[in-house]
């Protein structure tokens, strides 16, 4: 059977004094896949991908890059490449210069590392921009020097470290589809370290969810967020009402889009009663929160379909309605 | 909005005219403090540059418009080698201080924040201490029964070990020492600005190293080593008390040529012409710096 992954990592444990800031991670990563390691802050996924990069040193375990051991392994010699959160552009070089420290560091022929960083610059459509130095570029520019950098290696694996977190709202969107449309036209697999899991969702052909340390689940996008592993999990990416079932240490996850709001008690397996305690419209669709007759309040959200359909109110009594399969059991 | 521009005068006003003439006066002091004691001695010393010795009279100088002292300066040989030897030490001391100064400025910026402030503390330390005190330790230090000979003799490393004290290697010690900390204190600052990612970055991106020091650290730190240069050279070329004590009698340095014209000839209008011309020297460099430490500021 061929091997069709390109990392292996095995047992992987980096203490920072007494904290295990990466606790006994074991993953495998395939050749030519978005992966993306999602987690809340101190969670060790930047950690993980300086321990892939060879930035830092594991404790106990090993990474495999493509068949080789990297253990001791320093990062000049490793066939992986990184965008760094804040760039790390070098400043005193101008765009062409920055793109070239990779392929001048290998003892390339100038003509070949002139072309090469032309091929790169294209790639990222930032030829006319190839004389200037970083500090006369907008966040986005240098987003993409740092991206032209790091590709013009063709290295076998391309960490990303935050790679859309520096950039505002608008140009954060359109990114996503770039580095995605990169990352197909190229075939090259990147490793992305984000916290914003819509990010991680959108653009991942498989995450991981981290947690202290350790890799909670792993799965792709639809696999996460609709079977979550545990209530951490379910909680973490997007919104969960999260349902005691009877008896035991069980619980249902159930996603807001998943519950119909209605006036009248709807015809669905489930139903209860409720009112609207909180209401968010926010034009393509609206957030509620509706109290139910338990006690419990669980959030609802409705997809603003019809134009001229009246927005529930809040203090409206209401009726709640979701499948039998709606809901993803969790067990602790 | 016009009447509160200029409404009438009231208590408010008075306050901000007293606030005004009171800043206005924080600022001409030091201008007042450079004119008394810098542009006005400077010119006392320009004149005497272009008047004649007159060892009779008191003070020893007849005002005139001769340009006979610089004449000298240009065509004497001592004066010329004694230019000449001057740049040279300052230089080759400049360079030294460099090449030790540059990997202690390393150090203290990677060391741990904890330890640095004491580090840094260390480089100032001497400070504490005279200036004129620590050159005459070295004289203790370098003579022919020093501490440092005994030492050569008692370890038995040497039996005759020569004597450095009044040579120029002695001159060129006392610099380094004495004008070290100029050289690591601008180093360290630049050193300790560099972003660490930057290293991270060119590691990543395949330099080994000292690839990555050479292409990344040695020219983001330009800033600090020139600053650091100009520091040490400047004063070195005009250094008096270091050759004085720790040089011998064929150790020339134009700021020792000064005193002796001074002091030793009483020829005031040609140890005038001396200042003046060593001040013309210097200003090439001081502007260099001053300049240098515009952009940086720039920069940031």
């Amino acid at each position: 059977m061929k091997d069709t992954s390109i990392v292996r990592i095995e047992g992987l444990t980096k203490r920072f004094g007494a904290v295990a800031a990466v606790n006994g991670v074991d993953l495998v990563i395939e050749r030519g896949e978005l992966f993306a390691l999602l987690g809340g802050s101190g969670c060790g996924k930047t950690t993980l991908l300086r321990l892939l990069a060879g930035f830092e040193m594991p404790d106990a375990g090993r990474v495999v890059i493509d068949g080789q051991d990297m253990t001791g392994v320093p990062p000049h010699r490793r066939p992986v490449n990184m965008m760094f959160q804040s760039y790390a552009l070098f400043p005193h070089m101008d765009v062409t210069e920055n793109v070239g420290y990779g392929l001048r560091r290998e003892g390339l022929p100038k003509a070949e590392i002139a072309a090469r960083v032309a091929e790169a610059l294209e790639q990222v459509r930032l030829s006319d921009y190839a004389a200037r130095r970083p500090a006369q570029l907008s966040g986005g520019q240098r987003q993409r020097v740092a991206l032209a950098r790091a590709l013009v290696k063709r290295p076998k694996l391309l960490l990303l470290d935050e790679p859309l977190a520096a950039l505002d709202r608008k140009l954060r969107e359109g990114t996503r589809f770039e580095l995605v449309r990169l990352q197909e036209e190229l075939g090259l697999t990147f490793v992305m370290v984000t916290h914003d899991q819509e990010e991680a969702m959108s653009m991942a052909s498989r995450l991981a969810v981290m947690d202290l340390g350790r890799v909670v689940q792993v799965g792709t996008p639809h696999e996460v967020y609709e079977r979550p592993c545990s209530r951490f999990v379910a909680d973490f990416i997007g919104i969960a009402n999260i349902l005691p079932l009877g008896g035991g240490r069980r619980w249902l996850a159930l996603r807001p889009e998943k519950i119909a709001l209605c006036g009248a008690r709807p015809d669905t397996a489930h139903a209860v009663a409720g009112r609207i305690v909180d209401a968010a419209y926010e034009g393509d669709r609206s957030l509620y929160r509706v109290a139910v007759d338990d006690g419990s309040v669980l959030s609802v959200s409705i997809a603003n379909v019809a134009r001229t359909a009246e927005p529930f109110r809040r203090g409206q009594s209401v009726w709640l309605g979701w499948a039998a399969d709606a809901g993803h059991e969790l067990e602790e | 909005m016009l009447s509160l521009e200029r409404g009438p005068p009231g208590p408010h006003h008075e306050h901000e005219r007293t606030w005004r003439s009171a800043l206005r006066f924080v600022i001409a002091l030091p201008f007042v403090w450079l004119i008394v004691f810098f542009l006005l001695p400077f010119a006392l010393v320009l004149g005497i540059a272009f008047g004649t010795n007159a060892p009779d009279s008191a003070p020893p100088v007849e005002l005139g418009l001769s340009l006979k002292n610089f004449a000298l300066l240009f065509t004497d040989d001592l004066y010329v080698a004694a230019w000449l030897s001057s740049l040279r030490i300052a230089g080759t001391a400049t360079v030294a201080a460099l090449l030790l100064g540059y990997p202690m400025a390393y150090a203290i910026a990677r060391a741990s924040s904890r330890r640095r402030p004491l580090l840094l503390m260390l480089v100032i330390l001497p400070f504490w201490t005279s200036f004129l005190i620590r050159v005459y330790a070295w004289m203790g230090l370098l003579a022919e029964n020093g501490i440092l000979n005994q030492f050569l003799r008692w370890t038995g490393l040497a039996s005759d070990p020569g004597t450095i004290l009044g040579t120029e290697w002695a001159v060129q010690l006392g610099i380094v020492y004495a004008y070290l900390p100029f050289m690591v204190l601008p180093l360290y600052a630049s050193l300790e600005k560099l972003d660490t990612s930057l290293l991270e970055a060119a590691a990543d991106l395949g330099a080994k190293p000292f690839a990555a020091f050479l292409t990344v650290t040695l020219p983001l730190s330009l800033p600090g080593i020139v600053a650091g240069c100009l520091l040490v050279f400047i004063p070195a070329v005009g250094e008096f008390v270091i050759p004085d004590l720790l040089g011998g009698t064929d150790t020339l340095m134009i700021g020792k040529v000064l005193w002796d014209e001074f002091f030793t000839n009483s020829d005031w209008p040609l140890a005038s012409a001396v200042a003046i011309c060593l001040l013309v020297l210097l200003v090439g460099p001081i502007v260099l710096f001053q300049r240098q430490q515009a952009k940086s500021l720039e920069r940031q």
